[in-house]
């Protein structure tokens, strides 16, 4: 067996010959991807969330920048809040100047994450259609995928007949909404998301990251200004710098320090439906209405619409957001009416009020804050994890995240890609 | 989210009739408050886990603004009142 030698322990390396071996062994020297450690009295660095984004600022924390007195506090366990519940897509198909270069890190990151952190992600380019069914939706595509050209991402305007060649189940003719083409990035795709949550841990993990699961953060306790540490559901663990990553619960947890922020909390949602033949090789977005399709490796088409619309903590939704996602489904495929969903869920989303994230520091020295990821930050788990990990360690902006600063909105430096203004909901 | 929203002038009626807009505990400042307090009004919210009040608008219906009081984690409806009956103090 592979083994490579950390902080006392040996961690098994993946690769074929250890699947090959291990299965000659009868798969019983597996060993467990992270410990499960007793949390210590102090740590350097103390995140707040194992989510995708928690996990991997961690993993940055320690094999890019050497930190590796960190700990990773979750209230649930690995995966069970958004990394766990997303669709799954990635893209760096932004217009605006903050997030594209920001997204195409990410999209960069993800195309060598499996090798950087040896483990399979089930990175899937399959490429990303936005639909377009009218000349100024047209229009206004030609300028994105402008703008994505300008910034160095791929981009290709599919007339009708290309988009028909792909995708010849789709209602071209529909008398409301027919599609005149699409908008292409074939370097979008899809990530296994559970998968990218243990890559992360175990990565962390084995670089002496302690990842604490059942620990939920109940208190910051502060004094002279600074953050000395967090009372948990495990007790009181002391920290040189206090890191959030709660992702829909950001609020609950900045209450804890009066820290009011630009964020309403709202429930979206996300379908399976049985396993099915490969008919979607591409993920599909339609442009008259928030839809958006792939097909997952067991067959199951996974997809998913709008947010409900109402403030929620309650990570389940309301049937009329279902009939209307459904609705979308059936006028851009009209053979899904035949489909039956077998599993929906939900997720609850950090809505910023412009739209775009936050990496930030905070009003208080020794805290930082990530946040605002609304229904899109699992493509941007990779890049958040790393502009996250150099705010936090070099107490600098990396020069990538630089535009998602928390003051954004007092000093009208909005990032709307949607240009609904201060109006979560919308976004 | 409760499926009924009782409008204290059309009862009982799908939450689908309404629009939401936010945070009712929101107070527009006189145009000489300053950046600070046009800064909270525009872009800060209360965002609790648990007891909200929130404008929602009977968009559908009677097209007056209600004061709906709400729970974020059991979504329960707790009340729903004309918003001009509380007024700009809430
Ligand atoms: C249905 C759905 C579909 C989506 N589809 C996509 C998509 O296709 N593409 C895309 O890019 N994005 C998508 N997203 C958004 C994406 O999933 C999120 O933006 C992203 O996962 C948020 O970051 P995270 O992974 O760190 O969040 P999470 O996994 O939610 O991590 C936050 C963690 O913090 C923990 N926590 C909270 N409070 C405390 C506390 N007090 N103490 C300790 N721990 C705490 C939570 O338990 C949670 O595990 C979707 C989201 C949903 C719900
Ligand atoms: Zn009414």
């Amino acid at each position: 067996m592979i083994t490579a030698s950390f902080h006392g322990e040996s961690i098994m390396r993946y690769s074929a010959f250890s699947v090959f071996l291990n299965a000659l062994r009868g798969n019983k020297s597996w060993q467990p991807a992270w410990r499960s450690p007793v949390p210590k009295n102090h740590y350097d660095v103390i995140i707040v969330g194992g989510g995708g984004h928690g996990l991997a600022t961690a993993y940055y924390l320690a094999k890019e920048f050497g930190m590796t007195n960190v700990a990773v506090l979750e209230k649930g366990y690995i995966g069970s809040g958004n990394v766990g519940r997303n669709t799954t897509i990635i893209r760096s198909n932004y217009l605006l100047q903050g997030n594209n270069p920001f997204y195409e890190l990410s999209m960069k990151l993800w195309e060598r994450l499996e090798q950087d952190f040896n483990f399979n992600a089930m990175v899937s380019q399959r490429g990303v259609l936005n639909l377009y069914h009218s000349d100024a939706q047209r229009d206004a595509y030609t300028r994105r995928g402008n703008a994505m050209r300008l910034h160095g991402v791929d981009s290709d305007l599919l007339d009708r007949n290309a988009v028909r060649q792909m995708l010849p189940f789709l209602d071209f003719d529909n008398a409301r909404f027919p599609i005149q083409g699409a908008l292409m990035q074939k370097r979008g795709g899809t990530v296994r998301h559970d998968a990218v949550a243990w890559g992360y841990a175990r990565g962390a993990d084995m670089r002496g990251v302690d990842i604490i699961q059942n620990c939920e953060v109940t208190g910051i306790r502060r004094e002279n200004g600074r953050v000395t540490g967090v009372e948990t559901s495990q007790g009181f663990i002391g920290c040189g710098k206090l890191a959030l990553a709660a992702a829909g619960n950001s609020t609950t947890v900045a209450d804890m320090v009066d820290m009011k922020l630009p964020i309403e909390s709202h429930v979206l949602q996300a379908f399976v439906s049985e396993g099915l033949k490969p008919f979607i090789d591409n993920v599909v977005t339609f442009g008259a209405g928030h839809f958006y399709v792939s097909q997952s490796d067991k067959g199951g088409l996974v997809f998913g619409g709008d947010i409900d619309g109402y403030n929620s903590y309650a990570q389940r939704g309301n049937l009329a957001t279902v009939e209307h996602v459904a609705e979308a489904g059936v006028a851009m495929i009209p053979a899904l009416s035949r489909v039956r969903v077998l599993r929906s869920w939900g997720g609850v989303m950090d809505m910023s009020m412009d739209g775009s994230p936050i990496i930030d520091r905070t009003h208080i020295d020794n805290l930082y804050l990530n946040a605002g990821w609304c229904y899109g930050g699992f493509k941007a788990t990779p890049a958040s994890g790393f502009c996250y990990a150099h705010l936090i360690a070099k107490n600098e902006p990396h020069e990538t995240g630089r535009a998602f600063r928390l003051d954004r909105f007092a000093r009208g430096r909005m990032i709307d890609e949607k240009g609904v203004g201060a109006q979560p909901n919308l976004h | 989210m409760a499926s009924l929203i009782a409008c204290p002038h059309c009862g009982p009626r799908p939450k689908e009739e309404f629009t939401v807009r936010g945070d009712a505990g929101i107070t527009r400042p006189t145009p000489d408050a300053g950046q600070e307090a046009w800064h909270a009004y525009v872009y800060l919210r209360d965002n609790p886990r648990g007891r909200h009040k929130e404008h929602w608008h009977h968009t559908s219906g009677c097209r007056r603004w209600l004061i709906v009081e709400r729970d974020t984690m059991t979504h329960v409806i707790y009340s729903a009142v004309d918003a001009a009956t509380i007024g700009e103090t809430v």
